[in-house]
C-alpha cells in the first residue's frame, strides 16, 4: 500500500504537468495558425 | 524573417499594430511574399500572416497610416482592409474559455477515472475513503471551474423564468456533486464525482466543436460602411477645395471627387464627364457612365476623370445606409428562429424534472428514508442528463461543415445548417452569382507570344477589365512575359516595353458594343471583346435543386433583357429590375405563404433579401455586407456547392435526429435501473461513454456520405 504514496502524486503530477503544457501552448498562440503552420513548412528560406 | 529596419531619421521610433483583413491569401506563396515584401518598406517592423484568419498583423512605426499599409499591399498584389479593433475578439475569448475548460474537465475525469476504479475492483474501508476524498480535491475545484459555461447559462435562462438544457445540466452536477461530498463525509459506499466530471468533459466538447466551427469559417467578413468614401473634397466658396469628413457633409455642397475615389454621400452631377463603378450597389459589373445631371449614390467609384457633384443625401439618408437599416431589420426575423437542440431541451427538461421529483416522492412513500430517496432522485439526474444530448448536434454539424468545406462552401454556424435543410424554394440574383460577376475576354484570336505579353501587363493593374483578362490567360496556363516600365493612367489604359516594343492595353479606338479593350503589341492590334459568363454548372445546379424539391427562380436588379437571356437559358422564371424594397417585400410575400426560400445573391442590394431569407448564400466574390448577411460563402466558380449544401444540410438533420432517438431511447432504457434504485456509478459511467460514443460514430458517416455524393 506504500506505493500509493508514491504513484498517485507522479499522476497527479503527470497530468498537471499536461495540463500546464497545454496552457502555455494556448497562451503563447500555438494555436491561433494551425493551416498557416501547415503552409509555412514550404516557404524556402531564401538567404537576405 | 524579420529585416530590421534603418529608421530615416534619428527620431524615437513609435511602432503600433495594424490588423489588416486579407481574404486572398491561398498559399505558402502568399504568406512568404507579405512577410518578406512588406518589412521592405520604411517604418514597417515586420508582418505576420495569420493564414487561418486571413489577417495580417503589421508592426510599424507610427508614421504610417491604414491607407500607406492598404497601398503597400495593394502593390504585392494583396486587396487589403483594416480590421477595426477586433470585432471577432470576444468570440475568440469565448472559444479559448471553452478549450480551457475541455482540458480542465479532461484532467480531472482522467485522475478522478484511475481512483473510481479501485474503488469499483473492490477497494474497501480506509482506502475507499481515502480515494473518494482525493476524488472530491480532485473534483471540487475542477467543477467550479469547467462548469462555469453552463452554470453561468442556466443561471441567466432562470432569471428570465426559462429553461434551456443548461438548467437540468447543472442542477444534476450540482446535487451529484452535493451527494457524493456528504458520502465521502460520511463513509457511503458510492460517490459519483466520475460522473459529475464525465458529463461536464463530454458537454464541454460539444460546446468546442460548436465553437471551432463558427470560427473556422468566420474570416474575412469585414463590416459594411467600410467601402463607402470616408471623406470628401468640399468646394469653398473662395473656390479652393477642402477635406471634409463624411459625418460632416450636408446636402447642397459641391464636391470634388478625384478618379479613383469613393462617393462619401449620395448626389448629382454638375460638371465633368465619365463612368462609375456601381458594383457595390446594384452588382452590376459594367460601369455605368455619367455627365452632367445623372445621378450618383455613396459607395460607387468613379473610374474616369474628376467629377464635380452636388450633394443630394448624406449620411443616414444615402441609398447605401438605408439598404444597411433594411438588412439590420430584416435579420431580426431570423434570430428568432429556435435551434433543435433548445426545442428538444423544451420537452426534455420538463420530463427529466418531473421524473425525478416522482422517484424521490415515491421512495419516500414507500419509505425508504429520505437518504436513498435522495440518492436514487439523483441517480435519476445523472443518467437522464446524458452528454450523448449535447453531443448530438453539433458531433453531426461539425462533421458536415467538413465536409462542405472540402467542397468549397463554408457555413457560418450551426443554425445555419438547420435552416439550409429546410428550405424549399430558391432565389438566385443574376449577376455575379448565376454569372461569374467579373468580364472575361475572348482570347482565342491572340497567339503565344500575345498572349504571354497580355499577361505580363494586365496582372498589373487591379481594373476589372485587365483582372478578367488576367484571370482568363492563367486559367489557360499562359505564363507572363516580363514586361518593363509599365504605367497606368487612369481610365486610358496601361502602356509598357516588351523587348523594345510598345505595348498597351487601352480603350478601342473605334466605339464597341458592350465590353471592350484593345490590346497593342508594336504595331499589331487587337480587340479583346469582354462579357459575363454563365456558371459553368449553373444549369445542373437548378436541376439538382428541382431533384430536392426546391423550385428556383432568378430575382435580380439588372435590366430586363439580359435576365431574360439567362432565364431562357437556364428555363426558370425571372423577374428583372427589382429594387432591394421589392426584392425583401417578394421574400416576405413568400414567407407569409409559408415558403422558406432559400436565397443566393451577392450584391448589397441583395442584403436585405439575404438577411431576411430563411437560409442564404452568397459567392466569396460578394460584396462585404452581403457575405456577412448569408449564412454561407462559397469559393470559386461553380454554382454546385450551392446543391451540395442543401443535400448535405438534409443529411445532417437526419443524422441529428438519428443521433436524438438513440440517445433519448438509451435512457428510456436506463430510467427503470435509476428509478429501482440500481444505478451504481459504474453503470452511469459506461452509459455515458458508451452512448457519446456511437453518437459521434453515427455523426462521423457524414464525412463519408459527403464523398460519396459525387
Amino acid at each position: 500500500m506504500t506505493g500509493l504514496a508514491f504513484l498517485i502524486p507522479i499522476a497527479l503530477g503527470m497530468g498537471l504537468f499536461g495540463l500546464a503544457a497545454f496552457f502555455w501552448a494556448m497562451r503563447s498562440g500555438q494555436f491561433d495558425d494551425m493551416d498557416g503552420a501547415a503552409h509555412r513548412i514550404l516557404i524556402d528560406e531564401e538567404d537576405e | 524573417m524579420n529585416v530590421p529596419v534603418a529608421l530615416a531619421s534619428g527620431q524615437p521610433a513609435q511602432f503600433r499594430d495594424t490588423r489588416f483583413t486579407v481574404p486572398s491569401i491561398r498559399c505558402a506563396g502568399c504568406i512568404a511574399k507579405i512577410e518578406r515584401e512588406l518589412p521592405k518598406l520604411d517604418g514597417v517592423e515586420h508582418a505576420r500572416v495569420n493564414f487561418s484568419a486571413k489577417r495580417v498583423a503589421i508592426h510599424h512605426s507610427t508614421s504610417l497610416d491604414d491607407v500607406d499599409l492598404t497601398k503597400a499591399l495593394r502593390e504585392i498584389g494583396f486587396e487589403a482592409q483594416p480590421v477595426s479593433e477586433n470585432p471577432l475578439a470576444r468570440d475568440d475569448a469565448d472559444t479559448r474559455m471553452i478549450l480551457r475548460a475541455v482540458a480542465v474537465a479532461g484532467f480531472g475525469m482522467m485522475n478522478i477515472m484511475l481512483l473510481s476504479i479501485s474503488v469499483w475492483s473492490g477497494a474497501n474501508g480506509a482506502t475507499r475513503d481515502l480515494f473518494h476524498w482525493l476524488s472530491a480535491i480532485i473534483a471540487i475545484p475542477v467543477i467550479a471551474y469547467a462548469g462555469r459555461p453552463f452554470f453561468a447559462s442556466a443561471l441567466m435562462a432562470l432569471r428570465y423564468g426559462r429553461t434551456n438544457m443548461d438548467v437540468p445540466i447543472s442542477i444534476g452536477v450540482l446535487l451529484a456533486t452535493a451527494l457524493s461530498l456528504y458520502e465521502t463525509a460520511t463513509s457511503g459506499a458510492h460517490a459519483y464525482f466520475e460522473s459529475a466530471v464525465m458529463l461536464l468533459f463530454f458537454l464541454l466538447c460539444g460546446r468546442a466543436l460548436d465553437a471551432t466551427m463558427r470560427t473556422r469559417t468566420r474570416a474575412g467578413i469585414g463590416a459594411l460602411l467600410g467601402r463607402m468614401g470616408k471623406s470628401a473634397s468640399v468646394f469653398q466658396p473662395d473656390g479652393s477645395c477642402q477635406r471634409v469628413s463624411a459625418e460632416e457633409l450636408q446636402p447642397g455642397m459641391l464636391v470634388l471627387v478625384a478618379a479613383g475615389e469613393a462617393l462619401a454621400a449620395d448626389g448629382v452631377v454638375e460638371h465633368g464627364e465619365g463612368a462609375v463603378d456601381n458594383a457595390m450597389l446594384t452588382g452590376e459589373t459594367t460601369p455605368q457612365t455619367v455627365g452632367s445631371g445623372s445621378e450618383v449614390h455613396a459607395g460607387a467609384i468613379n473610374l474616369l476623370g474628376p467629377l464635380h457633384v452636388r450633394l443630394t443625401a448624406v449620411g443616414g439618408d444615402t441609398a447605401l445606409a438605408e439598404i444597411a437599416r433594411l438588412m439590420d431589420e430584416a435579420g431580426q426575423s431570423r434570430s428568432l428562429y429556435v435551434r433543435i437542440a433548445d426545442r428538444a431541451s423544451r420537452l426534455y427538461a420538463p420530463v427529466v424534472h418531473s421524473l425525478a421529483a416522482l422517484a424521490f416522492i415515491g421512495w419516500m412513500l414507500a419509505g425508504a428514508g429520505w437518504h436513498q430517496s435522495l440518492v436514487i432522485a439523483i441517480a435519476v439526474l445523472i443518467i437522464t442528463c446524458p452528454c450523448a444530448m449535447g453531443l448530438a448536434v453539433p458531433a453531426a454539424q461539425v462533421v458536415a461543415s467538413g465536409a462542405l468545406i472540402k467542397r468549397g462552401l463554408l457555413v457560418k454556424d450551426g443554425s445555419a445548417l438547420e435552416r439550409l435543410a429546410e428550405v424549399d424554394v430558391a432565389l438566385f440574383d443574376k449577376t455575379g452569382t448565376l454569372t461569374l460577376g467579373a468580364p472575361r475576354p475572348d482570347i482565342s484570336t491572340l497567339d503565344d507570344t500575345t498572349r504571354s505579353v497580355a499577361l505580363g501587363l494586365a496582372q498589373a493593374s487591379r481594373h476589372p477589365l485587365s483582372q478578367g483578362l488576367a484571370d482568363a490567360l492563367i486559367e489557360e496556363g499562359v505564363k507572363a512575359a516580363i514586361v518593363d516600365e509599365i504605367e497606368e493612367q487612369s481610365g486610358q489604359g496601361l502602356t509598357g516595353q516588351w523587348e523594345g516594343a510598345a505595348v498597351s492595353i487601352g480603350q478601342p479606338q473605334t466605339a464597341q458594343d458592350g465590353m471592350a479593350s484593345e490590346l497593342t503589341v508594336g504595331d499589331r492590334h487587337w480587340t479583346l471583346r469582354f462579357k459575363d459568363p454563365v456558371r459553368g454548372d449553373a444549369r445542373q445546379t437548378i436541376n439538382r435543386l428541382e431533384s430536392l424539391g426546391i423550385a428556383s427562380r432568378i430575382l435580380s436588379g439588372d435590366v430586363s433583357q439580359s435576365v431574360e437571356r439567362v432565364a431562357s437559358d437556364l428555363g426558370v422564371p425571372a423577374q428583372a429590375g427589382a429594387t432591394p424594397h421589392e426584392k425583401l417585400a417578394l421574400l416576405e410575400g413568400l414567407k407569409a405563404d409559408g415558403h422558406k426560400p432559400l436565397m443566393v445573391g451577392d450584391g448589397i442590394n441583395d442584403g436585405p433579401a439575404l438577411a431576411a431569407a430563411h437560409a442564404s448564400i452568397a459567392p466569396s466574390t460578394a460584396s462585404d455586407a452581403s457575405q456577412q448577411a448569408a449564412d454561407a460563402v462559397f469559393i470559386g466558380e461553380k454554382l454546385a456547392p450551392v446543391a451540395f449544401a442543401v443535400t448535405i444540410a438534409r443529411q445532417t438533420m437526419r443524422i441529428v435526429r438519428q443521433n436524438f432517438t438513440f440517445a433519448i431511447g438509451y435512457n428510456i432504457l436506463a430510467i427503470p435501473l435509476a428509478l429501482f434504485g440500481m444505478v451504481t456509478p459504474l453503470i452511469a459511467a459506461i452509459a455515458m461513454s458508451v452512448s457519446s460514443l456511437v453518437v459521434v460514430g453515427n455523426s462521423l458517416r457524414l464525412a463519408r456520405s459527403g464523398k460519396d455524393e459525387t
